[in-house]
């Protein structure tokens, strides 16, 4: 069989035997900044706007979400902090979605994909997503435009931030997605062109 | 150097459009990695290079370690794992999954390794059609090529050329804006995406203590192929594996900002089993397969394994004078660039093409902006060594085989083999303790010697076999 031939072979040539120990593996290299939650705000806000994402801070998320959406089909994940900002309620959006064809055919179809994220990183402008029965990873993905509407308090720093708070993502969940900008690609000729197979626009939404 | 190699530099030498194409894109990949590793973008660099290094090192010198722990977090999350020596191997893993499932379609993320192993080729003389995902591997796939470059592969194609690809392949009216051209490839891959029943992707990064396969990319194509479809496989080389997740916070760092000049690429997937009770999507089923395919080959070395730290960022590519001369499909395998002169001759044997690990001016560059810090011009001059050991035992060879091919011709030839043998008897040499050890000076050439060194030849009888026979 392929496997204890393969691992053989690697032992082999390593001069190790089975089930040998190992040695300590080089510490982690964690370096967390202090940044204050204003300066967070301010970076993630920059940081998206230089990736030719939408971001704003607002006291009303409803408000800005129903503008960003007036005319247009949207569907919302089952994310409980949807619910309660109300976006879940407004006019043309449908959310509470549990079976898969359905989720399918929505998201293949509505205009705008609206999520909440589990935490944010101010220094790169990224969302990050866990999926989970609240959290469905093809509302952020099969739409043309994602909205993500964030808690301040889940704007981190940055990578270092995110993996001491989570050092080990798959005991949380199956997925963690990180997502920083649009889609995008420069596969002909170098040329950027937004919105390949996921969203070509992204706004967040800061609360 | 063989005549091919030679003959594919030239023509890639005298065409000035693909010379432009090659050098603009390559300088604008370089301009933007120099910026974002610059001390005001990213200050502790040189320590993340250090401490890449450092991972990849332990990792890779215990590799059956955490091999065996990546497996087992898999496995207790739902997924399995299996381990494929070579090509066929994997193409049979993936056909009896397809067969089981009744399974036609496949759509595929960009993949290195997939291509190292011909897999799209293999699947489709099955019988099943394995689509391309990636925009740039997609053209590549309508125009029936290798990619070019590791990170952009289809850089030596201009909109017009993807015009006549997709008029041709797809018949479509022509159309030579990127965007619009983006828009026809988006249009018939999501179908694609929502019919395909196998989703197969690589895989950046493997880490053992979450059976997590990490995926980086800027598309969407990955994580809609590792979404859509109820079954996802990610095929991976074994030295992708890294201890820990929290080893990614220095890999990520390096890796976009090396490649494109990006902080981080658009979507960076860390995907660790099907998906988990009450999740709405996401695959039923998650395979990760563990290839070999050589890799083990080059473990034993001290130096040249550093070749398996390789993140496939392409820095060096771009970086590299020779790589911006002769371009990517002038390299003898898929791995192109100042990585692939590294890599392709410990996979495929340094005789596959002998004048590869000299297709460099040993400048450097190279090395000096590879993010975990692998010596390639260190292991380029062990490679040309090799290459020399090896073209000397090919001409000791080729001497043995004449003295050979002397030999049979006279044995066909009766009389002259007799004269010869006589001719043979008389000037053979006393021999010490029943064995003929030296031979006189117009004979003790240093091939004789040589050959003698390892052999015992017997005294000359006083008369030959076939004088016996006649005088019987």
């Amino acid at each position: 069989m392929s496997r204890d031939n393969i691992l053989y072979r690697v032992r082999t040539a390593l001069g190790r035997s089975a089930g040998q120990a190992v040695d300590d593996a080089p510490p982690v290299r964690i370096r967390i900044p202090l940044v204050d939650r204003e300066a967070r705000i301010a970076g993630m806000i920059a940081r998206v706007e230089a990736l030719a994402g939408l971001a704003c801070c607002a006291a009303d998320p409803r408000a800005v979400v129903a503008r960003a959406i007036a005319g247009k089909t949207a569907v919302a994940s089952n994310a409980p902090y949807l619910s309660e900002c109300g976006i879940t309620s407004l006019p043309g959006v449908r959310s509470g979605i549990t079976g898969l064809e359905e989720l399918r055919s929505l998201c293949a179809s509505c205009d705008v994909g609206i999520t909440s994220a589990d935490y944010a990183l101010a220094d790169t402008g990224t969302l990050v997503m866990l999926a989970s029965p609240r959290e469905a990873r093809l509302v952020s993905l099969l739409p043309p435009a994602h909205i993500a509407v964030v808690p301040r308090e889940r704007i981190l720093t940055g990578l270092d931030e995110l993996f001491s708070i989570l050092p080990r993502p798959a005991e949380q969940t199956s997925s963690m997605v990180l997502i920083t900008g649009p889609s995008r690609t420069a596969d002909i000729e170098q040329i950027l062109v937004r919105g390949v197979h996921g969203p070509g626009q992204i706004s967040v939404v800061i609360v | 150097m063989s005549i091919e190699f030679d003959a594919k530099i030239h023509a890639t030498l005298e065409d000035a459009n693909l010379q432009l194409a090659i050098y603009t894109a390559t300088g604008r990949l370089k301009e933007k990695r120099i910026e974002a590793v610059s001390s005001e973008a990213l200050p502790d660099y040189q320590e993340l290079r250090t401490q890449a290094n450092a991972i990849k090192k332990h990792a890779i010198e215990n590799l059956d370690h955490y091999l065996e722990e990546f497996e087992r977090n898999v496995e207790a999350r739902g997924g399995k794992v299996a381990y494929c020596k070579d090509a066929t191997e994997v193409s049979d893993f993936v056909l009896s999954i397809a067969k089981e499932r009744g399974s036609r379609l496949i759509v595929k993320s960009k993949s290195m390794t997939t291509e190292e192993v011909d897999l799209n080729e293999r699947l489709e003389h099955h019988g099943l059609e394995s689509v391309e995902t990636d925009l740039g591997e997609y053209i590549l796939q309508l125009a029936h090529e290798k990619p070019y470059h590791i990170v952009a592969p289809a850089l030596h194609k201009t909109r017009y050329d993807v015009a006549g690809i997709f008029t041709n392949s797809l018949h479509v009216p022509t159309e030579t804006v990127p965007e619009k051209q983006t828009a026809i490839a988006r249009a018939v891959l999501r179908q694609k995406f929502l019919d395909a029943d196998i989703g197969i992707s690589g895989a950046n990064f493997l880490v053992a203590d979450s059976g997590a396969v990490v995926l980086v990319e800027n598309e969407g194509n990955a994580r809609l192929t590792t979404t859509a479809p109820k079954i996802h496989i990610a095929v991976a080389g074994i030295e992708k594996v890294i201890p820990r997740a929290q080893d990614l916070v220095t890999f990520l760092k390096l890796l976009a900002r090396s490649a494109t000049g990006q902080l981080l690429s658009v979507y960076t997937s860390f995907l660790a089993g099907p998906r988990r009770p009450g999740e709405v999507d996401g695959p039923d089923e998650f395979y990760v397969v563990l290839l070999d395919n050589g890799r083990t080959k080059l473990l034993p070395d001290r130096t040249k394994r550093q070749s398996l730290y390789c993140i496939r960022c392409g820095a060096c590519l771009n970086t590299c004078p020779v790589y911006r001369k002769i371009g990517g499909h002038s390299f003898p395998w898929v791995y192109s660039g100042p990585i692939g002169a590294i890599i392709t001759p410990q996979f495929m044997g340094v005789s596959h093409e002998p004048g590869l690990p000299f297709a460099s001016s040993l400048c450097g560059a190279c090395g000096e902006v590879c993010p975990v810090k692998i010596d390639i011009p260190r292991v380029l001059l062990e490679l040309r060594s090799d290459v020399k050991k090896s073209e000397a035992r090919e001409k000791q060879n080729r001497l043995e085989r004449l003295a050979f091919r002397v030999y049979a011709w006279l044995m066909t030839h009766p009389r002259l083999y007799e004269m010869a043998g006589r001719i043979g008897a008389s000037m053979a040499p006393d021999s010490e303790g029943g064995w003929i050890r030296n031979v006189p000076a117009p004979m003790n050439l240093p091939p004789v010697r040589a050959w003698l060194s390892q052999r015992d030849l017997p005294p000359s009888p006083n008369k030959s076999f076939r004088e016996m026979w006649r005088q019987r």
